[in-house]
């Protein structure tokens, strides 16, 4: 991660954006993963409406996601995952105030919202398998999968970078200013995995 | 060769610290090391690429063949397709970024050194993952087809085309491993293409020199902006497909098989709109190159830089919109196929303009017509030809009677040959002093030229006829009575003459390399930062960071104009290169480079690993193999993520290439 060339007078010598490397790194891969999730959702909204009733045997009935929804359980798990978002922002505003006990506390909240959000979409898919709804089962179904299941996959990753973050500064009683970038980054990252969750829950759960 | 690395300080690995032989080349951060590795491994795919094409021109010389089996034939045009635009010219023209790219806009490397090692590595494995198909891979018989003759090792390449459409790479079609292989050796392959378009972006608009404004940019360097742009877009979309693919194979979603309420057309969709993105991006380094080379030896500015500039993103813009003329005969509605028929004829446009600006370039200069020159101007005159071709195609009707024919065949190895390669080969004979240090034989490189220009036209001449008489792609057998048979024989003493410019070449290559002339200073006489620094380039790049003033900065050093516009050498000229070709070589303060780094490579193997574990899962080592590579990948990062980008600088030494005390810890193989 920490991975810029020859930080020394950077900006005296060079005609640059004036952002760091690695955050203009990460904002480019950022606009790069709204293709990759707007191409996934777009999937979703094209496989959703059609009828798949000529595709099951004779007298079973089709099941489409939406009629599997649980929007309480699902909106709830929508809010852990925001206050995970604030969760973030506290953490990064307690680095910049220099605390680092308070920055390892508010990282391993984050961490700890979207493991709940984690929890609740693996028991979102395993009621959904026992309901009959797999992967199989017709292509709105994969696509509702696939979606949800990468988005859960980069909350995931998500995840992975705040535990390493904690460690780091647990080890080294805190984080150098370089490794601070990180959490600003990883910051980023974050706040893009929930503004993608907001359009599905929009998009996938809410809108019918 | 230069010594900077202090001993290694707390890894999981102790850090490499040599920068000489084997283990240097695997562990380096340097963007000429690893652009030089980009090039020689690109073309080692084109060697294998070429080799599957002259197998498929045996197969084709004469009516009704049977040289290759109707499976290996499917192998061979597929493999043959994929490498030449995933692993050699893709990669090559990243080997071309990665070399200049810094020198072009005065920087000391990329933006992320290592990054940019964890590209080309992952490149390395994918590519190799993709090619150990022929070794490991199934083809198995289609579903209820009678088609279960046990195909060889060379028919056991992936077999659906290079754009492998669904369903027939889908499960029910191919039941074998080769798709898999394909589908996931071009997850792979994207994914080494994105992370390097992130770090050229960021290098781009954070790494310049001082008073390099953006419209002061090389044109080689605004096209490698465009391209990055275009892959950094466009990649995503084919990953989604590639992921959707692989989950239909592999873990039973149901996105393109049509007997469940999957939609094919919708893989189309997918594919090509990553896909006409993409030869854009296969054509735009070629364009760079070519508006360096025709300016340097016309001796004249480039005409109409802005429009030059301006087209080049165009060309990037519309490029997103003009994929469903692939798709004509797929059955879209005729509003979509007159809305894309329209776009493809107004991106025609802006390349027009290329076009037009280029031979306003040559236009009254002192051309001076040695081999780079030579294949600029090719590329001009060959991309013409099929630039027009492919203005044919958005006339609706006309594209149907040309669909999967070999007019398409002819038209796509018009730009991508005629246009990109010899673009290409324009850049490597252009820049060969500058990677050497020694000169090429303009002898040998002429004959080159007019080899490959003969080969050429002679092979893919005649297709465009062969096509519109109704010789239809991918099919292994024609029969006699066609009449195809004399113009096919044309096609492959063409190829083989194609094949013979290419041995020319190596030999031209790997012989001046060692014992060519030693290159002057500035050869070309040259309007770029490149040329500013001693050949073949310090390891440190340039000894004093530069500062630009204007568009072709060096040039209007050099140069100054008489009352007609005519280029004046300057008399202080010669002084001021003695004076760059001394201060190149003798940095005057101590320059700090990133240091080597074993886990570029480390990533990079744990890829392929994660492949065969998808692939295998039903085998009992398929599932811990996939894990342990993901455990190689992440603790890799881990490992990366402590590990500081360059050593603690406690001594300084006069010179970067000094070694430092202490540094006995080498590992030269």
């Amino acid at each position: 991660m920490a991975d810029v060339a020859h930080t020394d007078g950077h900006h005296d010598v060079h005609e640059s954006t004036g952002i760091d490397n690695r955050k203009l790194g990460m904002w480019v891969f950022l606009s790069s993963e709204f293709m990759f999730f707007g191409a996934l959702i777009s999937n979703y909204m094209l496989f959703k409406g059609r009828d798949y009733s000529a595709f099951v045997p004779a007298g079973q009935s089709v099941i489409l996601p939406r009629e599997l929804y649980d929007i309480p359980f699902t909106s709830v798990s929508s809010f852990v995952l925001l206050m995970s978002s604030l969760t973030m922002v506290l953490a990064h505003d307690a680095l910049a105030s220099g605390d680092q006990n308070r920055t390892r506390v508010w990282l391993a909240a984050t961490g700890l919202l979207g493991s709940v959000f984690i929890g609740g979409q693996v028991f979102e898919f395993t009621e959904f398998v026992q309901q009959g709804m797999t992967l199989s089962t017709n292509p709105a179904a994969s696509a509702f999968f696939v979606l949800t299941g990468f988005h859960g996959a980069h909350v995931f990753l998500g995840i992975l970078m705040l535990l390493s973050l904690y460690g780091i500064s647990k080890r080294q009683g805190g984080l150098t200013e370089s490794q601070g970038l990180n959490v600003e980054l990883v910051g980023l990252y974050w706040h893009f995995v929930d503004i993608i969750w907001i359009v599905i829950f929009t998009i996938v759960y809410l809108i019918p | 060769m230069a010594t900077t690395a202090t001993p290694g300080s707390r890894t999981i690995f102790r850090r490499p610290a040599s920068h000489t032989g084997f283990w240097s080349w695997i562990t380096t951060a340097d963007h000429k090391k690893i652009g030089i590795m980009y090039g020689y491994t690109a073309f080692t795919f084109f060697i294998l690429g070429g080799l599957e094409a002259l197998l498929i021109r045996i197969q084709l010389a004469q009516p009704d063949s049977a040289f290759l089996s109707a499976s290996e034939y499917n192998a061979m045009f597929t493999m043959h397709g994929t490498t030449m635009i995933f692993l050699f010219v893709m990669p090559v023209s990243a080997a071309f970024f990665n070399y200049l790219l810094p020198l072009m806009i005065g920087a000391r490397d990329v933006a992320f050194p290592r990054m940019n090692a964890v590209s080309f590595w992952i490149f390395v494995f994918g590519g190799v993952f993709l090619y150990t198909s022929f070794l490991f891979g199934t083809t198995g018989p289609p579903a209820g087809g009678n088609l279960a003759e046990a195909a060889s090792r060379l028919g056991s390449g992936p077999n659906g085309g290079w754009f492998g459409y669904a369903p027939n790479s889908g499960i029910r079609f191919s039941t074998g491993t080769v798709m898999d292989y394909w589908s996931i050796g071009l997850q792979i392959l994207g994914l080494s293409s994105l992370i390097s378009s992130i770090n050229f972006i960021v290098t781009i608009f954070n790494m310049r020199a001082k008073g390099m404004k953006l419209l002061r940019m090389p044109v080689f360097v605004w096209m490698t902006t465009v391209v990055a742009f275009l892959l950094l877009f466009s990649l995503p979309i084919i990953a989604v497909a590639l992921f959707m693919i692989t989950f239909d194979r592999s873990f039973g979603t149901l996105f393109f098989d049509p007997s469940m309420g999957g939609d094919p057309i919708l893989w189309q969709h997918f594919f090509w709109l990553f896909g006409h993105p993409e030869v854009y991006i296969l054509i735009l380094p070629a364009m760079g190159i070519v508006s360096e080379v025709l300016p340097t030896f016309s001796r004249k500015p480039l005409f109409g830089y802005p429009a030059v500039v301006f087209a080049g993103a165009a060309i990037g813009f519309m490029g997103f919109g003009v994929w469903a003329h692939h798709m004509f005969s797929s059955g879209v509605t005729p509003i979509t196929q007159a809305a894309f028929g329209l776009s493809t004829m107004a991106i025609a446009i802006p390349t027009g303009i290329k076009i037009f600006n280029w031979i306003g370039t040559i236009w009254g200069g002192k051309v001076k017509l040695n081999t780079p020159m030579l294949f600029s101007l090719g590329f001009v005159g060959m991309f013409v030809i099929g630039g027009l071709s492919g203005v044919t195609h958005s006339i609706v009707p006309a594209d149907w009677q040309q669909t999967d024919t070999y007019y398409i065949v002819a038209h796509f190895h018009y730009v991508l040959f005629g246009g990109a390669i010899f673009g290409l080969f324009s850049g490597l004979y252009y820049w060969f002093p500058k990677l050497t240090g020694r000169m090429y034989s303009e002898a040998l490189g002429k004959v080159h030229f007019w080899v490959f220009f003969i080969g050429f036209n002679l092979t893919f001449g005649p297709m465009h006829w062969l096509g519109l008489n109704g010789m239809v792609r991918r099919t292994w057998v024609y029969a006699e009575e066609t009449g195809l048979g004399p113009w096919n024989m044309a096609v492959t003493v063409g190829a083989f003459i194609i094949a013979l410019g290419v041995l020319i070449f190596m030999i031209n290559w790997s012989w001046s390399k060692r014992n060519g002339p030693i290159a002057p200073f500035d050869p070309w006489d040259a309007r770029t930062l490149e040329w500013t620094m001693p050949s073949p380039t310090p390891e440190y790049n340039f000894a004093v960071n530069p500062v630009v003033t204007s568009l072709d900065d060096f040039w209007h050093k050099k140069y100054t104009e008489d009352s007609d516009g005519r280029p004046v050498r300057r008399p202080e000229a010669a002084a001021l290169v003695a004076e760059l070709e001394e201060v190149g070589l003798n940095p005057p303060a101590p320059i700090h480079l990133p240091n080597p780094s074993y886990y570029p490579f480390m990533v990079g193997l744990g890829m392929p690993m994660i492949g065969y574990g998808v692939i295998y899962r039903g085998a009992a080592w398929g599932i811990p193999l996939g894990i342990v590579g993901a455990l190689i990948i992440i603790g890799s990062f881990i490992g990366w993520g402590v590990e500081p980008l360059e050593e603690p600088h406690e001594e300084h030494s006069d010179h970067a290439d000094e070694p430092e005390p202490g540094d006995d810890h080498g590992e030269d193989a």
